[in-house]
């Protein structure tokens, strides 16, 4: 055993490839837990039971769902543009397992730590719009140029609030880097709760929940009037691909949230956070994170276009810039 | 600028309304039931296929005349009603009761026509086969085998 870890300490593009395989192993995994408790959630808020035939509590449902989608044929409509077609899936799907690489899981537990980390987040985090654009475009479909038309503008109006959250807490850490950013809250001061920074959470939530084309702000896929958007085209693993990076986008938009308002992999009332310790904090705040989302889907209805932009563009951006300044005064005061 | 708070401020109200109302949806108990392991009574006032009554409790006897106003009046034509007279029987005795469910409305006429109530509806709801055979109910067989 201490040789493997020698080895691994020793050969980091090893080390790397170790990595980034167990975190694809985590991108699957944690669609297909969130899937089937967004499903059981889904049920319980509309008073059913979900899924109950497989296993206990259906619980086997969604591998099964993911075994079916494997074994399903990829069909391309005719006037598609192939390359661009298949490759959608795969551009929307890569990125979510980088982010997942600079994630600071605990102190010692992550895939790469960057000094930017924030900033190559939120770009890598920028490429999903790109990918459902692509996706979109090649279906030669007016569904789904309509949905990725509606994700482009979207695009827009959401990333300037969720920028100028973020940078508040950035203001205050005077780093970009997420271990730091966390370390700078070890103990019982968590960001969130100084008033300023929880406007932030807020904010960033709210849009939060526009980044992760979930409702009330799933414009991009709204089922009731463009079928299913972007995606309407794709089949089998094509569309699971994108199922998952679903799932994945929205465990970084609460990972992040945790990360950068909750404490990261510190502990609530100072308790130990060491290496798996602090794994299991930073996991159940975001998944605790993570079933709000879904009880939030299953509340609201989703939102008209313009009703997005007005919340966006008249409400999140001045509260944000307003909350920016107020933090920078209080920086420069403190 | 005006009411620009006060519709932050009701909007969020009741956004957290909203919340609330799903969260109690989310402990309250789930209403549907799990069919082929669960079921629920049915209503007494259902309105399934016809069937003949029973004479009582304990006897399998039926109340039918084979006066025919049920297969008269039936707007489908889906009963077939058949009697004969027999030796030191009063009346006539019920030989066929033959009843086509595949075409019969349900309209019930045939049940408000019948002088002797000896036809209600049944409460079976569970109906499903692969032949249109299967629908074609012999009644006098089915009130024996009860």
């Amino acid at each position: 055993m201490q040789q493997i870890i020698d080895l691994i300490q020793t050969y980091s593009l090893l080390r790397m490839l170790i990595a980034f395989l167990v975190l694809i192993g985590i991108v699957f995994l944690n669609a297909i837990v969130m899937g089937y408790l967004e499903r059981k959630i889904a049920a319980r808020i509309q008073r059913r039971w979900g899924p109950m035939e497989i296993g206990v509590q259906g619980w086997l449902q969604m591998i099964l769902d993911g075994v079916k989608m494997l074994a399903k044929q990829l069909i391309v409509p005719r006037d598609a543009d192939r390359f661009l077609f298949r490759l959608a899936p795969l551009l929307c799907f890569t990125p979510v397992v980088m982010i997942f690489a600079a994630l600071p899981f605990s102190k010692a537990l992550y895939g790469i730590n960057l000094h930017i980390g924030l900033i190559y987040i939120i770009a890598m985090a920028s490429i999903n719009v790109f990918a459902i654009l692509i996706a979109g475009w090649s279906s030669n479909n007016k569904y789904s140029m309509f949905g990725a038309m509606r994700s482009v503008a979207q695009n827009i109006a959401y990333e300037i609030p969720i920028l100028l959250s973020l940078l508040s807490v950035v203001l205050t850490t005077a780093s970009f880097d997420l271990q730091k950013i966390v370390e700078a809250q070890s103990g019982w001061l968590w960001f969130a709760v100084y008033p300023n920074l929880f406007v932030a959470f807020v904010i960033y939530l709210i849009a939060g929940c526009a980044e992760t084309n979930r409702a009330p702000f799933d414009l991009p896929e709204a089922e009731s009037e463009l079928t299913a958007g972007f995606h309407t085209e794709y089949s089998g693993f094509g569309f699971g691909l994108f199922a998952v990076a679903e799932y994945g986008n929205l465990f970084i938009m609460a990972s992040i949230a945790s990360i950068m308002f909750l404490g990261g992999w510190n502990g609530p009332f100072g308790l130990a956070s060491g290496p798996l310790m602090g794994a299991f904090w930073f996991l159940s705040k975001v998944f605790v994170l993570m079933l709000v989302m879904i009880w939030v889907r299953w509340t609201y209805p989703r939102v008209r276009f313009d009703q997005l932009m007005n919340l966006a563009w008249k409400y999140l951006i001045p509260f944000s810039l307003v909350n920016l300044l107020i933090t920078a005064f209080l920086v420069k005061m403190i | 600028m005006s009411g620009y708070f006060r519709d932050i401020y009701t909007g969020g109200k009741s956004l957290l309304i909203g919340l609330g109302v799903t969260f109690k949806a989310i402990i309250k108990p789930v209403v549907t039931v799990q069919y082929p392991r669960e079921k629920i009574d049915v209503t007494p006032n259902i309105r399934g296929h016809i069937e003949l009554v029973r004479f009582d409790e304990n006897d399998s006897r039926h109340n039918c005349l084979v006066c025919g106003m049920c297969a008269k009046n039936c707007p489908c034509g889906c009963l077939t009603v058949e009697g004969e007279k027999r030796e030191g029987v009063k009346g006539k005795v019920l030989t066929v009761f033959d009843y086509d469910f595949t075409k019969c409305s349900l309209c019930g006429i045939c049940v408000e026509s019948c002088s002797r109530t000896a036809l209600t509806f049944s409460s079976e709801y569970e109906l499903a086969g692969f032949s249109r055979q299967e629908f074609h109910f012999d009644l006098i067989k089915r009130l024996e085998g009860k």
